[in-house]
Parts: C-alpha cells; structure tokens; sequence
C-alpha cells in the first residue's frame, strides 16, 4: 500500500495519545509565552500606522485568526479526505476536534475584521468578494458541525462532514486570492507576496510573534480535544466490556 | 485496483471537476464579483441617471471642495475622472490621493451623488516616522497607493 504509507503510524490511537502527552506542554507553554510578548509587542512596544494611527493594533488579532481559520479548515479537508480514503478512526476524530475551533477563529476574524472596518472604512460590512468568502467559510464550518452530529447513526454522519470539508476545501484559493481576482473593498494581501511584506518590520514582528502564538493555541487545544475524545471512547468501551 | 486506490481517485477526480466548476463559474460571474467600477469602465458603459452603482478610485489631488455639509470630489483612475457630490458624514481615511469606494448614481445633469463614501486602505502599513522619511528622502511616490491607486488594472 503506497498511498497510506506514513498516516498510519500515527493512526494507532494508543501512539497519537503518547505522542500528544509528549506535546502538549511544549505547545501550551510555548503559547503563554508568546501570547504574553506577543501582546506587550503588539498593543504597547509597536508603533501606531501612519494613516490608521492605533486602530491598527486590531490587525494583531484579526490576520492570525484569519490564517487560523484557514489552516483550520486547510486540515479539516485533510482529515475529511483521509477520513474518506483510508477511513482512519483518527481522521474523524481529528476532525471533530478542529471544525469548532475553526469556526471559533472564524467568528473572531469576522467580528474583529468588522470592527476594525468601521473606524478605516467607513463600514462594518459589505458584500465584497474577500468578506463573502470569508463569511462562506463560516457557514462551511458550522455545516461541518451541523452534519457531524445530525444523524443517530455517528458514521453516517462523520462521513457526510467529510464530504463537506473537501467540498469546501476549494473556497479556500477562492478566499486568498478574491483581493487579487477582484476588485474589492479589503485591501490585497500584506505578508506573502511576490515583491516581499508591505508592512514595517517594527510592525511584522510583533504580527509574526501573534501568529505563532495563534498556532501553538490551536494545536494545544486541538490536541487535547482529541485527546480527550479519544479517552471518553476508551472509557466507554470498557464500561461497556464490564 | 484496491478500494482505497479507488476512494483516493475519486476524492482527487471529485476535488479537480469541483475546481474546474468554480473556475468557470467565477469566470462566467467575473463582472457581477467586482465590488467597484472605475472612472474608466463607467465612461465605457455609459450608466443610465438613477442606476445605482458603485464607483472607485483614487480622491483626486485638488479636487476637493466642501460647501457646508455638501462636499464635492473627483474620483480618478488616473486616466478617467468622474465629479461627485456628497452629503454627510466622511470616514476618518477620506483625504486627497486616499483610494475611495462611493456609492449612489448619476443625477439628470451627468453629477455623481453619492450616498456612502467608503475609505479603501492600501496593503502597506508602517510608522508615522517611517512615513515622514520616505517622504522626506522622496521615496514615496513608490509605496503609495500601490494597491488602490489602480482598481482599472485588476479587471
């Protein structure tokens, strides 16, 4: 079998659940640090922006939620996909632990990005290409939980939210790339372009140092979702086996 | 062929036709998903009086002048300009050679009334000190409005 060759290693519950033990600390305490420099960097040790002065500081906020949101669903279509293909147990675990986060992270870069567009826009909302997708992301998210848990029948159910999230997986390019496709009111991308960052590096850093703190959060809470989902069926099977 | 070979084919059979649909669906609703039209592409389409639309560019540099509450402008794509008139409250961002995004529709007389004027903010963010140097050393000219002194160009 050479399509499944490494996923299965880390498939066996038992492994993944040592494996997690192993990670968890490093992870959680790797995100109090950095969320506590990372904050001080943000709303005190950077400068404000030359035109939106310190509402600015919203952006520390609201792009790692953003990519958040989007890795989250990125490895939510992942274990959808191996979910479906090799029907890894993990797989739909894992994607029971991320979709909620996901969404959370979401609902965070929809609220923050709203608030931030007042003050610099003139406008919570419009109807443009990056905000529509993005709002579409949400409903993907909250689809995927919905479906999850609407049959009685748990696998019927897993199997038709992973459908859903490799479906879904094509807005994501749809997302990155709506500033570029289409004129819109949300300003083109700032950090991974061609030409390099548009943002200054006494700016860039602070934003950095809020991503990666963004990122050991999410693993450490998806970590121990699963971990915890995987411990609940060991307990129940052996209640049951009593 | 296994049945996991199979489900992986048709995972990734499934993944290539839904993106080639989306693509040309987008593709075929190119026109519907812009947000905004520039100067130019209104003085190509010729709008009736009263429909409503949605204009963008650039505030064009001298062009602002404000009556009382009544304030009037002109948005330019640095080729096409078109005069508008607004009445009301202006986002903190509106200022000569700032990107803009207005709402509203010609009137009888070929005046654009808006009815909302939205601030567009570029992609480059830096210090007000950074700001004031590339200006001072006349390098500026170079990062503003580098993603909204353009919206024709994106079509």
């Amino acid at each position: 079998m050479a399509t499944g060759f490494n996923i299965h290693r880390f498939a066996n519950p038992g492994r993944f659940l040592r494996l997690a033990g192993a990670l968890l600390p490093w992870l959680t305490g790797g995100a109090v640090i950095l969320f506590a420099v990372g904050l001080y960097l943000a709303l005190v040790g950077s400068p404000p922006d030359y035109q939106q002065g310190d509402t600015v500081r919203i952006m520390y906020i609201h792009v790692p939620s953003a990519w958040m949101a989007m890795m989250g669903y990125g490895l939510l279509g992942a274990a959808g996909a191996s979910a479906l293909i090799w029907r890894h147990p993990l797989a739909d675990v894992a994607s029971e632990a991320i979709a909620p986060v996901g969404a959370g992270f979401t609902f965070v870069a929809l609220v923050t990005g709203s608030l931030w567009g007042k003050p610099t826009w003139g406008t919570y909302w419009v109807w443009d290409a990056r905000l529509t997708s993005f709002l579409v992301l949400f409903f993907l998210y909250v689809g995927h939980i919905a479906l999850t848990h609407a049959f009685d029948e748990r696998q019927r159910g897993r199997r038709s939210a992973a459908i859903i999230a490799v479906v879904g997986l094509i807005n994501l390019p749809i997302i990155k790339y709506s500033v570029d496709w289409w004129n819109t009111l949300h300003q083109s991308e700032s950090i991974l372009r061609m030409d390099g960052p548009s943002i200054d590096p006494s700016m860039l850093w602070p934003l950095f140092t809020m991503i990666v703190a963004f990122t050991l959060y999410f693993f450490a809470v998806v970590m121990t979702r699963m971990k915890a989902m995987l411990l609940e069926a060991r307990h129940r099977a052996a209640a049951f086996a009593r | 062929m296994s049945r996991k070979r199979l489900r992986l084919y048709l995972v990734l059979a499934t993944l290539v036709v839904l993106g080639i649909a989306a693509t040309l669906i987008l593709r075929a609703l190119n026109e519907e998903l812009v947000f905004f039209l520039s100067p130019t592409q209104i003085a190509e389409k010729q709008p009736n009086a009263g429909q409503q639309i949605r204009l963008g560019g650039l505030v064009e540099a001298g062009s602002v002048k404000k009556s009382g509450e009544t304030v009037a402008f002109s948005v330019t794509d640095l080729s096409n300009n078109v005069r508008v008139s607004y009445r009301g409250l202006l986002p903190d961002l509106f200022r000569e050679g700032q990107g803009v995004v207005v709402q509203g529709a010609f009137d009888g007389a070929g005046q654009f009334v808006a009815s909302e004027v939205l601030a567009k903010h570029d992609e480059t963010y830096m210090p007000p000190e950074v700001a004031k140097a590339l200006k001072e050393s006349g390098r500026w000219q170079e990062t503003e409005g580098k993603g909204t002194a353009q919206p024709a160009v994106t079509q």
